[in-house]
């Protein structure tokens, strides 16, 4: 019972129910080859790196709607400096995670000094981050796609393979061990989760909300831009429109993950089993043979469900002791 | 004015009002209001609805400043513009609604912006064996003894439970005056029990306590001195001992008979 009352529980039993689902329907049909292992897992990675980052957001009480345009930004400061000006590979790098720190400290400074919601404030930045990357990429460029190819340390470090099984999911697994030591282990983890939690009380006990915010604003923008460099190092293209619906489906697997959404609970491994139950979902239908068309429909209805239980888990968990 | 019994300390007080006056548009909240909060003394502050204590509390809780009249802190003058100006000078206040995080532990709510930490080099982590150790001896010594484990979720507390771990923590982190605004006016008897029981082992260690409150029976259980208002004047200012709960409930009403209550 006591192991019910961890924030992970739904997620867990919600990916051992999606994961048996799919071997029972796909299982013999490369589902569970190393090939087809190998690529729900690094789906899983690709949005488990953004739902880790915006799970601790919403856990500090914030949103971001603008992570889909910060992905397209570090894809397309790759693909542009490097690309088409023919910049070193890792000075592009270097400036598009730069560019995401910017553009985190924009985000959490306009929430922490207007009070203005961060779903209305990420939302306008979306916005204009997908029209200003289309207006200086034909610009500057004539085009909205370019090519651009890693080599070296860079092509093992994003978009390496050993076995089928891509980079992605080390830097998934390593970032997701980070971020549960950062929240269950260190005072500023404490902080997070007492800023979400209540923000008047937190503030009352001297605990540095603004400082909080920021940080998880500065983190949800970084970690959109590793994962458009991700992608940008295992298509070798970076299109404008890269990354849409990317902080709908981060947030969907947070969620699924056991993050609740007014803040204040949830845990990196929750949010780990969340995206890993999004990876195996959207794949598996694939390995079915069904029409992938499906693919949303299940989603919207994994999320209900999700949602559902872990609203009934935590009644649980504070009714008795 | 009564003068005060033998046992009370006659050192100046850790935090008093003197002479205030609050208008609010040209209406007296307060009028003339004296208060004094002594240590290791639970000074009641009794009246009915609209007679002004909330104004008191937020004056010296640093919310609101008094129209006229001062605030001195162990003999000092002193302006509070700020909660933050009276909680430095040691002046905590615990407001009805308490202010917990119900999906943090025990242990995480009572060491909020002050959590022990462990270090190693350049990197520190929260030293959550400490912490649990320490709020658990904490809370059983001011006798919250339900409670076995800091690991806990806050949120499975009683009303009367949370209202004593906020009361704990201001202890821990040496409150000289403990603020208490009507702290048992929602509870149940062995909730309000609990609560009284902890603003006595806070007065054993010697804090200053006004305990706001419109219950007389509780009021008359643990008060040492009484300050009852009326229209936002003192209508009465007593030891124990020199009322009956009866004369007191009278003076509550507003000073009108209450035999009617008595009367077919």
């Amino acid at each position: 019972m006591a192991l019910l009352r961890r924030p992970e529980a739904g997620a867990v039993i919600g990916t051992v129910v999606v994961f048996a689902f799919f071997v029972g329907f796909a299982g013999g049909k490369g589902f569970l080859g190393f090939q087809g292992v190998g690529n729900w897992l690094g789906n899983a990675a690709e949005i488990g790196i953004g739902a880790l980052a915006v799970g601790v957001l919403i856990i500090a009480g914030e949103f971001d709607l603008s992570m889909g345009s910060v992905l397209a930004v570090g894809a397309l400061t790759v693909g542009l400096c490097t690309g088409y000006y023919h910049w070193p590979l890792w000075a592009s790098i270097a400036l598009a995670l730069a560019l995401g720190v910017i553009i985190g400290l924009f985000n959490g400074l306009i929430v922490v000094r207007t009070g203005l919601h961060s779903f209305l404030v990420t939302l306008a930045t979306q916005f204009l981050l997908y029209g200003a990357m289309l207006g200086f990429a034909r610009l500057l460029t004539g085009q909205t796609t370019l090519i651009v190819t890693f080599t070296g340390a860079a092509r093992v470090l994003f978009a390496g393979t050993w076995d089928y099984f891509p980079a992605e999911v080390a830097w998934w697994l390593g970032l997701t061990a980070l971020v549960t030591w950062v929240l269950s282990k260190t005072v500023f983890g404490n902080w997070i989760y007492a800023t979400g939690g209540n923000l008047r009380t937190a503030r009352m006990a001297g605990v540095k909300t603004a400082q909080v915010k920021i940080s998880c604003f500065v983190f949800t923008a970084v970690a959109s831009v590793l994962v458009g460099i991700i992608e940008t190092a295992q298509t070798s293209t970076v299109s404008v429109e890269q990354g849409q619906l990317y902080e709908f489906e981060v947030i969907i697997a947070a969620v699924v993950g056991g993050v609740l959404m007014t803040g204040g609970y949830g845990s990196a491994i929750g949010v780990l089993f969340g995206s890993l139950t999004y990876g195996i979902a959207d794949l598996g239908i694939f390995y079915t043979g069904w029409n992938t068309d499906w693919f949303q429909a299940f989603l919207g209805g994994l999320l209900l469900v999700a949602v559902l239980s872990n609203s009934w888990l935590r009644r649980k968990m504070l009714s008795t002791r | 004015m009564t003068s005060p019994p033998t046992t009370t300390s006659s050192s100046a007080p850790v935090l008093a009002l003197r002479s205030a006056t609050k208008s609010f548009l040209g209406f007296n909240a307060l009028t003339d209001v004296t208060c004094e909060l002594r240590a290791g003394v639970v000074h009641c502050l009794i009246g009915d609805n609209g007679a002004g204590k909330s104004t008191i509390v937020q004056i010296l809780s640093g919310l609101a400043q008094p129209t006229s009249g001062t605030i001195e802190v162990e003999g000092q003058v002193t302006t509070f513009r700020s909660p933050a100006d009276a909680l430095r000078d040691g002046i905590a206040t615990v407001y009805q609604e308490q202010p917990i995080l119900p999906l943090m532990s025990v242990a995480r709510n009572f060491f909020l912006g002050v959590e022990p930490r462990k270090r190693l080099g350049p990197i520190s982590w929260f030293d959550s064996q400490r912490a649990n150790t320490a709020c658990m001896a904490e809370l059983s010594s001011l006798g919250l003894r339900r409670v076995q484990d800091g690991r806990q979720l806050a949120g499975t507390l009683s009303g009367g439970e949370r209202e004593a771990l906020v009361i704990a923590r201001a202890v821990f982190l040496g409150a000289k005056v403990l603020i208490l605004d009507e702290p048992t006016a929602a509870l149940g008897v062995k909730e309000a029990g609990l609560v009284l029981r902890l603003v006595s082992n806070a007065r054993a260690r010697g804090i200053a306590t006004l305990l706001i409150t419109h219950n007389a029976n509780h009021a008359m259980s643990i008060g040492d001195e009484f300050t009852v208002l009326i229209h936002g004047q003192v209508a009465d200012h007593f030891y124990r001992g020199e009322r009956t709960q009866l004369q007191l409930l009278e003076l509550m009403a507003g000073g009108e008979q209450l035999d009617f209550l008595s009367e077919p």
